[in-house]
């Protein structure tokens, strides 16, 4: 089945979030659509799949104009969306979550749960999708739950799977893999849409590049002949390096001291193991590691926000293994934290509130027992012009800034003072190239001024990027620890670490 | 030198606020209004179902609005009868707004109310100055400790605060019944469960008895505007007002943000709890000058409805606690002018909040009130 879209344009009031675009989906192929948040793939998918009804311009399916009236008719016509969000109900199974809305049913309403599942076995089966039918959703790791969606909408004969950012969730591992089942697709003839940010991924994956800035498309390619930087400046709008500018190697005392630390996670399982290891100012130490070996919990410990098992931490000389959030945020560690929507910011404060979330007590922002709210937002309002965050008004609520705008929120607050120690945990997640190179370029900033700098991360690249030392965690301990101010680092052994392979 | 004036030119234009949306005066005030007309026609309807004839009907509401705003006696009763629905609602919005759902406005009034009555009468020869304000702080002081339990079990083990006020409501109503038979709390000569008489030096006097002495309308209003004031002040001004509120939006974001959530949730509630204690001494102080067994008469459960109509908000509580004394005033003019129930005005009362909270319903009744969604 091919799709055409031509001309479509759609106003959202004053914001016109598609402006006469056209695109070709082609049966067999796999479309890659590339984009910074905000450009209008958002926009131009939930047309296609009649969530959205355009202004002008119209769809064609095989030659022959189609007119969507609601949600249904775009998977009823063939095209099916896997959102980046999944909708899935996790104490149903599999197959009881695939049929969920088509469920076929017998005499008096009878829940044939037998042929769902067979037919459910059956697609997996042909796409190579590996799934239990008969496991609980919640039992399943993100990867597997994502191949449910796809099920999903094959379930419904889509003949058109639009994949919204679909690696964003993904292990590197579960990224090879899903890899995989997109290319059997599109053998057995499925026409793919593939949405993403990440540059090397639309190039490996895609058969023929659109890329939309501003609502329009700027550039069209064939992933062979082109390359990421110039994938990035049509996305962008100018040209983007992708080397972080670093000053000189030069560090200094040693700021944070941990010693054999240990932490328990919610199920009070150890989650960190004996670790050790210091920070120089100055410095930037990466953290590597397949998400859930312990980062999350050493980071928390680190801010105060679990309690050290045992160990011992030291921080500007002092033991604060006991000490408060407040007092370690005071003594100048800022934290980035890894989910800004779970406890970076409030989405429904306001720009200005969010900027003095953790700052609001300092004697600058207060006195007694007032805020001195024109104090706040002028401040605020400097916060946000200083780091390019990007709004009509600090009045707005946060939950409406687009996550790049976000996140470069959440790091103005943290790097706008005196700071000596910046703990920034998965900094970048989810961001457009040019909000990644903006963050990165602070993150340096900081190092170069003098303070440590903590990274977390699960991109590889991102680790390689920034770092001068990286530890790899591996089940709650360090496994492994490299040097990158002696030679180029071997992402190679890195990644064999991050597997648990101890040399 | 030009690129630090224009940086700054940008910050300013950040400042600017954005017109208040649409959306959010359809939000504030076309949904309300429309809520309280939607709630009076199908209160028509029940009427109409059960028999009373149209006219009938047209006189009650008649009889409604001349009670709640139709005469110098309506609007002082109307007010006499929002004060401490808007003091005790103002509390439990201060709750939401932490993330607390308080049921217990009920029992807090209840003992903020016998602390009231027991300073109120205690202290004879004591100059009114000191008496009437000690006999307010006692039952806020009262109501403050008696939903501080609910917030220590809360933030010491967990146990959730909709149970616990619930069964701190019913043990506050066994509470006053024993204590309205003690010996030193009864009044002499009495059998029945009444307490003394609060003193003239510590009632909240009466303010347009020049005018007419059967105007009930007391100095607690002056009690409730303060609140009014002091409520938006700490929630909105100040750095508690700011760790209620960040906490009741995202807790792990006030964890992160240093913010201490067991400390909070107790303030929070003592908060709540003495601004019920306060309606609970206001009605004792100020209307009827003694405690009865049920003198609380469901207030906080009214208040409930209260703060939810008004969104959470000062000063919407204020205009919420406002039409809820009206209709209150209203429907006992309405009992005696139409012989209809006052039990309606109850039934009334809570369509509006079943209308307020499914605001889309109201949408689709009143397509031509509100903006086309966009989108499609």
């Amino acid at each position: 089945m091919d799709v055409e879209l031509r001309g479509i344009t759609k106003r959202f009031g004053p914001v016109t979030a598609n402006d006469n675009v056209n695109l070709t989906i082609r049966a067999g192929e796999v479309l890659g659509l590339l984009g910074e948040n905000g450009a209008g793939k958002s926009t131009m998918m939930n047309i296609l799949s009649g969530l959205y009804s355009p202004d002008e311009g119209e769809i064609l399916i095989d030659g022959k104009r189609v007119d969507f009236e609601g949600p249904g008719d775009g998977i009823a016509a063939g095209i099916g969306m896997v959102h980046q969000h999944f909708m899935l109900v996790p104490v149903f199974t599999v197959a009881e979550n695939v049929i969920l809305g088509v469920e076929p049913t017998g005499m008096f309403d009878y829940l044939d749960l037998a042929t769902a599942r067979k037919q459910v076995r059956d697609i997996n089966e042909k796409y190579g999708l590996q799934v239990n039918p008969d496991a609980l959703i919640e039992d399943l790791p993100v990867g597997i739950q994502q191949r449910v969606e796809i099920l999903k909408v094959l379930f419904r004969s889509a003949e058109v799977l639009i994949l919204d950012e679909p690696t964003a969730v993904l292990t590197p591992q579960e990224v090879e893999d899903f890899f995989g089942i997109v290319k059997s697709l599109r053998d057995a003839g499925k026409a793919i849409v593939f949405i993403t940010h990440k540059l090397h991924e639309i190039l490996e994956i895609s058969d023929r590049i659109n890329v939309l800035r501003g609502g329009r498309i700027t550039g069209e390619g064939d992933p062979k002949s082109m390359t990421e930087n110039q994938l990035a400046e049509m996305m962008v709008g100018r040209p983007v390096s992708f080397d972080v500018d670093k000053g000189p190697f030069k560090p200094g005392e040693t700021l944070l001291d941990v010693k054999n630390l240990m932490v328990l996670n919610e199920n009070d399982e150890t989650a960190v193991e004996n670790v050790s290891f210091h920070v120089r100012s100055g410095e930037v130490v990466g953290i590597a590691g397949v998400q859930g070996n312990g980062q999350s919990e050493l980071i928390e410990a680190l801010t105060g926000l679990a309690h050290a098992a045992g160990g011992k931490i030291d921080f500007l000389g002092r033991d604060i293994t006991n000490v408060s959030v407040r007092e370690r945020h005071r003594m100048g560690m800022a934290h980035v934290p890894e989910d800004r929507h779970k406890s970076g910011m409030i989405s429904n404060f306001t720009i200005y509130e969010n900027m003095v979330l953790n700052t609001y007590y300092e004697d600058r922002f207060s006195s007694g027992p007032a805020i001195k709210w024109p104090d706040v937002l002028k401040t605020a309002a400097q916060y946000a012009v200083d780091f390019d965050v990007r709004t009509p008004s600090v009045y707005l609520k946060a939950g409406n800034l687009s996550g790049g705008n976000q996140q470069k929120m959440v790091v103005a607050r943290e790097l706008e003072r005196e700071t000596k120690l910046v703990i920034a945990s998965q900094p970048t997640r989810g961001l457009d190239v040019g909000s990644i190179e903006y963050i990165h370029s602070r993150l340096m900033g900081a190092r170069d001024e003098g303070d440590g700098v903590i990274i977390v991360s699960s991109e590889l690249d991102e680790i390689m990027a920034l770092s001068d030392r990286v530890l790899v965690m591996y089940d709650g301990k360090i496994v492994a620890e490299f040097d990158a101010t002696a030679g180029p680092l071997d992402k190679n052994a890195i990644g064999l670490a991050m597997a648990g392979v101890t040399a | 030198m030009t690129d630090t004036t224009s940086q700054s030119n940008l910050a300013d234009k950040l400042l600017q606020r954005a017109a208040p949306g649409r959306a959010e005066f359809e939000d504030l005030v076309v949904v309300p209004i429309f809520a309280v007309i939607v709630a009076l026609i199908v209160g028509a309807l029940i009427m109409l179902a059960t028999a009373v004839d149209i006219e009938t009907i047209g006189r009650s509401y008649l009889a409604l609005l001349q009670g709640s705003v139709g005469s110098m006696n309506a609007i002082s009763e109307t007010l006499t009868s929002a004060i401490p629905l808007v003091l005790a609602g103002l509390g439990l919005a201060l709750g939401f707004r932490a993330g607390l759902f308080n049921i217990g406005a009920e029992g807090q009034i209840v003992v903020g109310g016998i602390a009231a009555v027991i300073v109120g009468f205690s202290f004879p020869n004591m100059p009114w100055i000191i008496h009437m304000p000690l006999a307010l702080l006692a039952g806020a002081v009262a109501g403050g400790l008696y939903a501080s339990i609910a917030g220590y079990l809360r933030a010491a083990t967990g146990a959730h605060e909709v149970i616990t006020t619930i069964m701190l409501n019913l043990s506050s109503y066994l509470l006053l019944s024993y204590m309205l038979g003690l010996e030193w709390m009864q009044r002499p000569g009495r059998s029945d469960p009444v307490s003394k008489s609060v003193l003239p030096s510590a009632e909240l006097p009466r303010l347009l008895t020049d005018i007419d002495p059967n105007l009930r309308l007391h100095a607690g209003i002056f009690v409730m505007i303060a609140a009014v004031i002091l409520v938006h002040w700490l929630l909105f001004k100040t750095r508690t007002g700011f760790e209620y509120r960040a906490s009741g939006e995202n807790p792990d974001a006030a964890r992160y943000a240093g913010m201490h959530a067991s400390a909070i949730i107790v303030f929070a509630m003592a908060t709540a709890g003495a601004l019920a204690g306060l309606a609970g001494a206001n009605q004792v102080l100020g209307v009827l000058e003694r405690a009865t067994p049920g003198f609380s008469s469901g207030i906080g459960f009214d208040a409930i409805s209260v703060a939810l109509l008004g969104r959470s908000h000062p000063v919407g509580v204020l205009f919420a606690g406002l039409l809820f004394g009206a209709l209150e005033a209203g429907g006992r003019q309405m009992q005696v002018d139409a012989g209809v129930s006052i039990d309606l005005i109850s039934i009334i009362q809570a369509l509006i909040i079943v209308f307020i909270a499914a605001p889309l319903l109201v949408r689709a009744i009143f397509p031509w009130g509100f903006k086309k969604p966009a989108g499609r």
